[in-house]
């Protein structure tokens, strides 16, 4: 079962919120003693994750939340954005797919560097990106 | 008896400005270095008097009337120029309120009746507790719009690109590197390369915080154009974490020539360019 022990939330709209919203996860990641390898890997998925929703679903909002299960705590991150949605999931998430002129390597890298990875979309409503990372995970 | 509020005022004009400059000198928070009493008496002898041509009985309990716009300007006028001399907002806030006390002081002079007393006060109090606020928020406007240029300068401010050795460019990159921020490294790197004849360019990332897929494909678009110069790119100063992070991700910068330290660039970029840096043994010369 999971508890959630405390919840942020926070907008993005402009490139310009990247940055501090890296800066916040990795306060949360610091606090709950999370080492320096998970949390350069949290908030790179984040940062990719974060940058996907402005790219692609012109902003959103986004939920910081420290979790715990068990004995282990985590960070859990949601990425909400009311885009055109993404048809095609299990393509999206190929390495190497992009339909910007980017990587591809967003999504599936964004999968490797977390411990739990959920996405769900519907085509003209909107994207939703769930990730956990444990403290230890 | 209703009391004409507008008409006590103007009437006794004079006699609030010399009240307000008093409590005013009187204060410890003065700052006579910033502005003299001189100019401190004409600036507020200026907002009394488009106050006290402005208030009266109907719109002492609205303040959002228009009848307070000049008010309103002039005093977003004083916050403004206050903040750019230096006045903390306390002391914006305390001269404001202190001509609050002066005009009470007047008021229970001239007002014999207590319940027009209490209404006149009330309105009067009111009216000034908004003035106070307006200065804040003019000052915090102020603030912003300080804040806003300082990250434009920010934005601005170009990676500086460093003559490590002759052939040898040094590239100190520090914070995230965006779309923006990457054509302004790309086109001083690429400018300096063409200056200087430089054969080999060291990126340092050292101070890079995250490398994400966006910062990676930057970084590789930056060594292609360079290596279309002809000229060799190093990538220095990836820390364990990043290292990890980059494997993670599954980005490829394995025909990259990278280093961990700026130090161990350096040593493989003499390497290449076949120089040698060694130890000189003094020798003692005796005379």
């Amino acid at each position: 079962m999971i508890i959630v022990l405390s919840k942020d939330a926070m907008a993005i709209q402009k490139e310009q919120d990247v940055v501090p919203f890296r800066n916040r996860v990795k306060e949360y990641a610091v606090k709950i003693g999370m080492s320096l390898v998970n949390q350069t890997k949290l908030i790179t998925a984040a940062s990719e994750l974060v940058r996907n929703m402005l790219k692609y679903g012109g902003g959103g909002s986004t939920l910081i939340e420290v979790i715990s299960k068990g004995r282990e705590n985590g960070i859990r991150l949601t990425f909400a954005d009311k885009g055109p949605g993404i048809k095609d999931i299990p393509l999206a998430m190929q390495d190497g797919y992009s339909t910007g002129k980017s990587l591809g390597l967003g999504l599936p890298g964004a999968k490797r560097l977390v411990s739990e990875f959920d996405i769900k979309s519907t085509p003209g409503k909107g994207t939703t990106v769930t990730v956990i990372k444990w403290k230890n995970g | 008896m209703s009391v004409n509020t507008s008409k006590l005022l103007q009437k006794e004009r004079k006699k609030i400005l010399e009240l307000w400059m008093k409590n005013q000198l009187a204060d410890d928070s003065l700052r006579d270095d910033l502005m003299t009493n001189e100019e401190l008496r004409v600036q507020s002898d200026e907002l009394l008097t488009a106050l006290t041509k402005s208030v009266n009985d109907k719109n002492l309990s609205n303040h959002q009337s228009s009848d307070f716009d000049q008010v309103f300007e002039i005093l977003s006028g004083i916050s403004i120029t206050r903040a750019r001399q230096g006045y903390s907002p306390r002391e914006t806030g305390a001269y404001i309120f202190s001509l609050k006390d002066a005009l009470l002081e007047v008021l229970q002079d001239e007002i014999t009746d207590p319940t027009e007393l209490f209404r006149v006060s009330m309105g009067i109090s009111r009216l000034l507790d908004s003035f106070g606020v307006t200065t804040f928020e003019t000052f915090i406007k102020g603030r912003e719009e300080v804040i806003l240029r300082q990250t434009d300068e920010i934005t601005e401010i170009s990676t500086p690109v460093i003559q490590l050795w002759d052939g040898i460019l040094g590239l100190p990159i520090i914070g995230t590197l965006d779309s923006s921020r990457t054509q302004v490294v790309m086109e001083n790197l690429l400018q300096r390369i063409v200056e200087t004849g430089s054969s080999i360019a060291i990126l340092d990332i050292s101070g890079v915080p995250a490398v994400d897929s966006l910062v990676a494909q930057h970084l590789i678009k930056t060594i292609n154009a360079t290596r279309l110069m002809g000229a060799e790119c190093i990538i220095s100063g990836i820390r364990p974490e990043i290292a990890q992070t980059v494997v993670h991700l599954g980005i490829d910068l394995s025909n990259i020539v990278t280093k961990a330290t700026l130090a161990s660039a350096l040593k493989y970029a003499f390497s290449i360019t076949n120089l040698e840096v060694r130890k000189t043994v003094k020798t003692k010369t005796t005379f």
